[in-house]
């Protein structure tokens, strides 16, 4: 068996008992690895129906075949499990060293099952594999628990949850290297469920490669590409992900103060360019990455600084709280890491909170006259983070996300999330496409399950119509194939701005002793997102629930290059169904799903 | 009067965040990358006076008089 491991580690800590099984190598063909396989795993022993932190739930940690290779960027690791804040199949990614350190230990993958009676952690050293106590540990922050289990295995990497996954939070987040996440949709919270603060790992195995020279001459080939390609060798390596800031606010997709307005004359304080002038430390690259767009910067927290933000983090700490202060944004970037937070979900609610301020459905009587949480106060944002994932008076509230949040008022238009998540940091009123892809998510509000800002925003690979209805469905639907299958592969969804479905295939057949083309391998995205698609069909989302909030649809863009206009979802949504060759209410039809192997 | 160039990322580099230019009746954005001595192959993503569109085609757009231009090059992220 080339690529995987070919062995699985089942640990069930109702039990106690741990064992190993052997990889399906054809299944493992099949769904890739990673995001695939894993859904795939994780649907056949799960009801789609169960609570997700019902004891009976799993979670699987799983890598991709090109995890812990010598490919660019081969690092990366999925968490799969039902997310307890959409109800959907939740498949959340993470760089660092984690995950091909998994793989070095000699695992392609991990399933969790039951709930062990007291905390516990799980150290994994190869075959020696032992579940022990964590009394110790729970309640710390994610870097104390760093650095207590790294005190007890020196050499190990250590994924872990923090207060708020305890907690139960719906935006836990699991996170290892201290600042890398599997961030969204509540894996975190799965783990707490289990009473599992983390997950040490270490090893010396290599997975065995079909073809070692012609890997060695594929990895050149992309390794080049990402150099010569401007995001990739230049954009992203000197600004990070921040870099967004200036671009997407100066197309007046910029949301501000929770998607009420789309630009902010005050974001280049907190853009790409000033966090790399005045606040940049060094990059931190995840692991075999030659891109490099992590970020450590200066920090009053540590002298040799923290984990820097993304872009969607500046944003959602800054312009859609109407506040502009880099401090404060790798402020609560750093107490996200640090409680187990997803950043995204976390700001966005706080800005949901401040805009039900606003319309007078939170009151100061209900704060417990605490500090106001209201557009543009700057005090309120740390202050909230840590009620938030201490669950502390109304921060327990705040702990479970915007919709939530905004139901409990019974409002939930003022919750800015598709399937109970919360929207990244694109108006979908000034970006059909992206909007189009937003709704049909199977996670529900997400930024990375197809990335359609390229072309209609940033001119990557071409520039499209941002406003233009006509060929959206079809970009829509291979941006997401294409995104699934690098999920699926164990690299980075960065390389695809440089890199086309021909270098995934290549790599994939290097390692693997495959003979996949372009088309295969896209036929293997197609297929893992209708099987994602099935999981939530089956788990009760329905189709209705393909849409985005009212805000959007009814009310016009008030300001900026985006002015006057909504999102014209009825006219993409059928047309986007044929090209996926579902049926007119969002079923996939049984031909399409045979002609997918499902 | 004079229109305003905003530029992002390393168009920054040796010519600052906003520049200030002149104007003259029928100027397009292509006379504009040419004063700054940037090519049209170096631009991923142009705005004229809010106005975005396929770099080639928007080059050849006449600015207005008080208008501004902005100009980045390849960057993306998410
Ligand atoms: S491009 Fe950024 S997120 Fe992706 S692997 Fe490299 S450092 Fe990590």
């Amino acid at each position: 068996m080339f690529g995987y491991m070919g062995k699985i580690l089942r640990i069930n800590l109702t039990t106690g008992v741990i064992g190993t099984e052997d990889l399906d190598f054809e299944l493992a063909k099949k769904y890739i690895g990673g995001r695939g396989l894993g859904t795939k795993m994780y649907m056949d022993e799960v009801d789609p129906q169960i609570d997700p932190f019902a004891a009976e739930n799993k979670i699987i940690f799983i890598n991709g075949p090109l995890t812990g290779t010598a490919t660019p960027t081969g690092g990366r690791y999925m968490v799969v499990t039902k997310s307890p804040l959409t109800g959907c199949i939740a498949s959340s990614n993470s760089g660092g060293e984690w995950g091909a350190y998994l793989k070095y230990a000699g695992y392609d993958a991990i399933i969790i099952e039951g709930k062990a009676s007291l905390p516990v952690y799980i150290n994994i050293e190869e075959e020696k594999v032992e579940i022990l106590p964590a009394l110790d540990i729970w309640g710390k922050y994610t870097s104390e628990t760093s650095a207590a289990l790294k005190e007890k295995h020196p050499d190990s990497k250590v994924l872990t949850i923090g207060p708020s996954g305890e907690k139960l939070s719906q935006m836990a987040a699991i996170m290892n290297e201290n600042d890398r996440a599997a961030g969204r949709s509540g894996v975190g919270a799965v783990m707490g469920s289990k009473n599992l603060k983390a997950i040490t790992v270490k090893g010396a195995q290599k997975p065995v490669i079909a073809n070692p020279d012609g890997l060695k001459a594929v990895t050149k080939e992309c390794r080049g590409m990402l150099k010569e390609n401007g995001v990739t060798g230049g954009g992203l390596p000197t600004y990070g992900t921040a870099v967004l800031v200036n671009i997407i606010n100066e197309h007046g997709v910029y949301p501000t103060n929770n998607f009420q307005g789309g630009h902010d004359p005050g974001a280049e304080a907190v853009s790409g360019e000033t966090l790399t002038e005045e606040y940049l430390i060094k990059r931190n690259p995840c692991h075999h990455c030659p891109i490099g767009c992590g970020r450590w910067v200066k920090s009053e927290h540590s002298p040799e600084g923290v984990g820097g933000p993304e872009y969607e983090t500046l944003w959602v700490f800054a312009g859609d709280l109407g506040i502009n202060d880099m401090n404060i944004v790798i402020d609560a970037n750093y107490w996200c890491n640090e409680f187990g937070l997803d950043t995204i979900s976390a700001g966005a609610t706080l800005a949901a909170a401040m805009e039900l301020y606003q319309r007078g459905y939170i009151t100061d009587e209900m704060l417990d006259d605490d500090v106001i949480l209201k557009f543009g106060n700057a005090e309120s944002v740390i202050h909230w983070l840590k009620k938030m994932g201490k669950r502390e008076g109304f921060g327990d509230l705040l702990a479970r996300g915007s919709y939530r949040l905004a139901d409990f008022f019974g409002v939930p238009e003022y919750s800015m999330s598709v399937k109970k998540q919360d929207l990244p940091a694109y108006d979908p009123r000034g970006i059909q496409g992206m909007g189009l892809q937003y709704a049909t998510s199977n996670r529900g509000g997400c930024h990375v399950r197809g990335y359609l800002i390229s072309p209609e925003i940033l001119g990557l690979p071409e520039k499209l119509d941002r406003f233009e209805l006509a060929g959206k469905p079809v970009w829509a639907k291979i941006f997401q194939d294409l995104t699934a299958l690098i999920d699926s592969t164990g690299l980075c969804l960065f390389t695809s701005f440089a890199l086309g479905a021909q270098q995934y295939a290549d790599m994939l057949n290097e390692v693997l002793g495959t003979e996949w083309t372009a088309d295969d391998i896209l036929l293997a995205g197609e297929r893992i997102w209708n099987l994602e698609k099935l999981f939530n069909l089956e788990a009760g989302i329905s189709p209705e629930e393909d849409t985005l909030p009212p805000r959007f649809l009814e009310e016009e863009m008030p300001e900026g290059p985006t002015k006057g206009w909504v999102h014209k979802l009825d006219e993409l949504l059928p047309l986007y169904y044929q090209e996926r060759g579902w049926d007119e209410d969002g079923i996939p039809t049984d031909e399409r799903l045979e002609k997918l192997g499902l | 009067m004079a229109i305003s160039i905003k530029l992002f990322a390393n168009f920054r580099e040796g010519r600052g965040k906003i520049v200030q230019m002149d104007y003259t009746p029928g100027m397009t954005g292509q006379d504009v990358i040419d004063a700054l001595g940037i090519t049209a192959p170096e631009i991923a993503a142009i705005i004229v006076d809010g106005v975005d569109g396929k770099v080639d085609a928007m080059l050849t757009v006449p600015v207005k008089d008080g208008g501004y231009l902005a100009i980045f090059p390849p960057v993306a992220g998410g």
